[in-house]
């Protein structure tokens, strides 16, 4: 038997003293402190993505701006989560969502249950300044059971990493780049049609917003249930 | 192959061309060769055969003569005297002239300060040998500087040297070198790759195009003297697809150096072992960065990922891996053989050596320069460049392509340095310098770079993949006379929070043009969009966007 | 309180539901209060035709579709201190701009052409087409606030008549509101 010793740290976060362990990330170490730090993309159990970058705070002495999610603490680093900066950074992100796709959501399965709509209300988005995009985007309804609105996909690449990461059938990309990226199933072919796709609607319940689907469900009626990825995180992690 | 023998195949190699009265080098870079210079070293082949004269004239297939835009390009005895346009036709009167007159309405003066005020360091010797014969570049001293590193260096000296030297890299940060070196050789896992960076995105440039196909065993040398730096045992070049040229002589290098151990298990005889291959990308301009890089070669979408880990700690593989650009690479040879405390005394005192410009634009000469740090953009533009064309007037000068930013006239005076070219707004980039006279329209210029960020971002980050698209619709508003104020204050802000909050590089940068045009031509953006308003206060469409902010009432209820 | 001192509210419906006037009644007794605090100078609900000169508050409904709604908007903001947008219609497009993927042209081909049933031909379906009499649509139907300049902004589909009462309110005691906590999109 070998005795680890992990290296422990001290820090600020939004002037108040925490430690952790080295190798902890800012988010992390901030969640455990009920220190609040936005996020969309990042998930308890998948790999890291840092796409979505609401996460962004400051770090004294350094004039950029760090991901949460992704920069591990230092010792004797002071981190601020919130200042009027990062605010207005974090509403023009949520304002670029909702302009970039046709996210109506009076009229979606997940109305009331939406991790977009909720930072949007949590942030004070209460309306878009930027011009909306109105793209033409399809709806796959090819799956018996469920089903995918591009009209309300923010790119998170959630459902991306639980197919591929665990689950292990691979069956959602992503394909082309810039704004014309869309999540696909296979090589771009109707859902219903995947080979690989294995119904296990792990997808479904990771994905933030009425993207992804069940059938079957009216307005408000879609309710996500993940309770299942730290659980199977922890089984695997305990089988190493 | 051991010391002794490289140094017999030198001997070798100058053995070959000393009989040679006169040799003539014939151009046989991409740009030479898209105006068909290949026809021009064949007929001149030809006509010395004819003649009888194929113990006397040598003809040589070279890397680039600098004035790309005159091709093709002929140089007689090493650059003496110099022939533009040249076409196959033209082979019996350039022979008819070898030794006596030259052809005069060929000819380019060869002491115009295009070449006079270049220094040569990274292109040496390039357009004075054949990059596809290996003695011919022994000869010229390839693998001179691998030799000395494996022979009467340890890694520690080697790294040390290129500390001393002050290099910076090229692909467009200016991170010094030897701190990158000396990071990867520190780190733990015995396994660590070298990676060349030869994917050169930026649009209009083509300085790792032309060492690549130019030089190509000083890039294979560069990548094994870092290999052996830093403990490296294999070692990939990244280029795009769409150079062809450069990777078929690449290629061809490596299979040249290979057979005679000049890479290999047991280099110049020695326990030093480095293998390279060759991975094509498709383009993207995304993968120049660094981790999409390294997506890249292991096979996956070439996306940038968060930073730290650091490729010197966890790159290729997730091993240590050192990468650096074609031309950085390309400074290492000269920086080995005359010492870093040579080179450190080229450039000023934070930019060291020289740097390779792709000028282009709205100047007389065009073409690739290679200059010392420090010049100053009025020498570049007015005495290499020969100035504006068509007697019109000078506006701006772009460097550091879509991460870049224009210059105007009043800053022509700075030097050419990493520092100096960021406090005016621009970067130095990896060399695209694109020459603006007064007929641009600079709201124009910041579209165009704002399509190339759009359509090259990845999409992988929200500021980057939405901010860029609004930015550019933005601009294409103002530029068709369709803005309004509140989008040139939309714009300032997206600028500001794309630059702060992007994944990568290319978000950061990509606002770069438009604050540069903001920041020294605002007037041709409020010109075209107080243009825009009038035509839509004639037309009755005025919209009222005045604010109230509160009531002003007091009422209890 | 005589009636000249009272402040003056406008309600205006352009491209929505009617569903946030509905909610804005639904206020139950409070509205009684309201009424008596301010004047309803012209709304759905009561009787002028013409929009007032001056008007302290103007709270719209519905997004901007066609020209007639773009030249109310203008209408209104020349004419009002203070001008809400309420409701999803209002603040984001919502529902009438679902349209907006696709032009007015292929719109109305769906409408009235494609999904018609009489008369059997459809050139003589395409005869039936509304164009005189009403207003032309705009390529998209718009938030207000990117036709004029608007002072509040509160969402919801409808927004919770809580969240018109604390708005009004507020904005009559003098003090902008940040409704947030009541209401958000869709609600
Ligand atoms: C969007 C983007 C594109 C890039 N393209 C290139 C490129 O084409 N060639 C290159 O050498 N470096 C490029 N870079 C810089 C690389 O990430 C990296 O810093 C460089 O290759 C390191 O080499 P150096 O230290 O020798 O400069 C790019 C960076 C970004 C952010
Ligand atoms: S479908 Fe859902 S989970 Fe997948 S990328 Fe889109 S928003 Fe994220
Ligand atoms: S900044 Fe642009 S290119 Fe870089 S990761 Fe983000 S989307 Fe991709």
């Amino acid at each position: 038997m070998s005795v680890m010793t992990v290296q422990s740290l001290t820090l600020k976060i939004d002037g108040k003293d925490v430690s952790c362990q080295a190798g902890q990330t800012i988010l992390e170490v901030a969640r455990e402190h009920d220190i609040e730090i936005p996020t969309l993309c990042w998930l308890d159990g998948l790999t890291l993505w840092g796409g979505c970058r609401l996460c962004v705070v400051e770090v004294a002495g350094s004039p950029k701006l760090f991901a949460a999610c992704g920069t591990a603490c230092a010792e004797g680093m002071e981190v601020t989560t919130n200042s009027e900066r990062l605010q207005k950074y974090r509403k023009t992100i949520v304002e670029m969502l909702f302009s970039e796709r046709n996210h109506v959501c009076a009229v979606c399965v997940s109305n009331g249950h939406c991790e977009l709509q909720s930072m949007a209300q949590k942030l004070g988005v209460n309306h878009v300044h930027l011009p909306y995009r109105y793209p033409k985007l399809t709806v796959d309804s090819s799956n018996d059971r469920f089903r995918l609105d591009h009209n309300r996909c923010i790119l998170c690449t959630r459902c991306v990493r639980v197919c591929g990461e665990i689950e292990g059938a691979h069956t959602k990309d992503v394909k082309g780049r810039g704004i014309n990226s869309q999540i696909i199933n296979d090589l771009d072919q109707p859902w219903g049609e995947s080979e690989t796709c294995t119904g296990c609607a792990k997808c479904v319940h990771v994905c933030p917003t009425g993207a992804l689907t069940e059938r079957g469900t009216a307005v408000a009626e879609m309710n996500k249930k993940r309770q299942f990825l730290p659980y199977l995180t922890l089984m695997r992690e305990n089988d190493k | 192959m051991t010391p002794e023998e490289l140094q017999t195949l030198a001997a070798r190699g100058q053995e070959k061309f000393a009989h040679y009265k006169h040799v003539l080098n014939v151009c046989m870079e991409s740009g030479c060769v898209s105006s068909r210079s290949d026809t021009v070293a064949d007929a001149l082949d030809k006509e010395i055969a004819k003649r009888g004269a194929k113990e006397q004239i040598c003809i040589k297939r070279v890397g680039c003569l600098c004035s790309c835009a005159q091709g093709p390009m002929v140089s007689q005895d090493d650059g003496k005297v110099l022939y533009k346009e040249v076409k196959a036709e033209d082979a019996g009167a350039i022979l008819d002239a070898v030794g006596s007159k030259p052809v005069s309405r060929l000819q380019m003066p060869a002491d115009h300060p295009f070449f006079t005020k270049q220094l040569r360091v990274v292109r040496e010797h390039a357009g004075k040998f054949d990059p596809e014969d290996l003695e011919d570049s022994i000869r010229v001293g390839a693998y001179h500087g691998l030799m000395k590193v494996l022979t009467q260096m340890t890694p520690a000296e080697v790294i040390a040297e290129i500390t001393t030297s002050g290099l910076r890299g090229r692909g467009g940060a200016g991170f010094p070198t030897g701190l990158k070196w000396s990071t990867v050789a520190k780190a733990g896992n015995p396994t660590k790759y070298i990676v060349c960076n030869g994917d050169e995105g930026d649009p209009g440039a083509f300085m790792d195009r032309s060492v690549m196909e130019g030089d190509p065993h000083r890039v294979l040398e560069g990548m094994a003297i870092a290999a052996y730096a830093v403990g490296a045992q294999k070692g990939v070049i990244y280029v795009r697809a769409e150079y062809p040229l450069a990777v078929k002589r690449l290629t061809r290098a490596i299979n040249q150096a290979t057979r005679q151990e000049l890479l290999g298990a047991n280099i110049l005889g020695t326990k030093f072992g480095f293998t390279v291959e060759i991975r094509l990308g498709a383009g993207a301009f995304v993968c120049g960065e660094e981790t999409a890089l390294l997506a890249s070669i292991e096979g996956r979408r070439g996306l940038p990922r968060p930073r730290p880990p650091f490729p010197a700690n966890s790159g290729l593989y997730n091993c240590p891996t050192l990468i650096n650009n074609v031309e950085t690479f390309a400074n290492i040879a000269p920086i080995i053989n005359k010492g870093g405390a040579w080179f450190s005394k080229i450039g000023t005192a934070k930019s060291k050596g020289t740097k390779l410009f792709a000028l282009t634009g709205k100047i007389v000469n065009t073409g690739l320069i290679e200059v010392p740090m420090g010049i100053s953009l009025r020498e570049i533009i007015f005495d290499m460049g020969g100035g504006i064309p068509d007697g019109r007037k000078f506006k701006a000068v772009q460097t550091g392509g879509p991460s870049g930013g224009c210059i105007p006239e009043k800053h022509l005076d700075i030097p050419v340095d990493y520092e100096s070219l960021a406090s005016v707004g621009s970067i130095m980039g990896s060399g695209g310098m694109i020459v603006m006279d007064d007929t641009s329209n600079m709201v124009d210029v910041a579209r165009f770079f704002m399509d190339f960020c759009a359509s090259e971002s990845c999409g992988k980050c929200v500021p980057c993949r939405v901010g860029t698209y609004h930015m550019h619709e933005i601009l294409r508003r103002i530029n068709d006379g369709e803005g309004t104020s509140a989008d040139l204050m939309l714009l300032r802000e997206l600028c500001d929070t794309v630059k702060t909050t992007s994944l990568c590089g290319l978000g950061q940068t990509a606002p770069n043009p438009v604050l540069s045009t903001l920041r020294y031509f605002e007037q041709e953006y409020l010109d075209l969009i107080s243009r825009a308003e009038a035509t839509r206060a004639a037309a009755g469409d005025g919209h009222s966007k005045k604010a109230a902010g509160t009531t002003g009432l007091e009422v209890t209820l | 309180m005589s009636t000249a001192t009272k402040p003056t509210v406008a309600t205006v419906w352009l491209d929505g539901c009617s569903g946030c006037h509905m909610s804005f009644l639904d206020m139950d007794e409070r509205i009684l209060i309201l009424a008596n605090a301010v004047d309803v100078v012209y709304s759905p609900v009561v009787d002028p035709k013409e929009f007032p000169a001056s008007v302290d508050i103007t709270i719209i409904e519905g997004a901007v579709s066609s020209v007639e709604d773009a030249h109310k908007a203008e209408l209104i903001r020349a004419r009002s201190k203070f001008v809400i947008s309420l409701g999803d219609c209002a603040v984001t497009g919502n529902v009438p701009a679902m349209r907006n993927p696709y032009s007015p042209k292929e719109l109305f081909e769906r409408a009235y052409v494609e999904n018609a049933t009489e008369p059997a031909d459809a050139n003589a379906r395409r005869m039936k087409l509304p164009v005189v009499g009403v207003p032309a649509l705009r390529p998209h139907a718009t938030p207000v606030h990117e036709v004029i300049k608007v002072d509040l902004f509160v969402p919801g589909c409808p927004p919770p008549a809580d969240a018109i009462w604390f708005v009004l309110t507020e904005l009559l005691a003098g003090r902008v509101p940040d409704p947030s906590a009541l209401t958000r999109f869709g609600k």
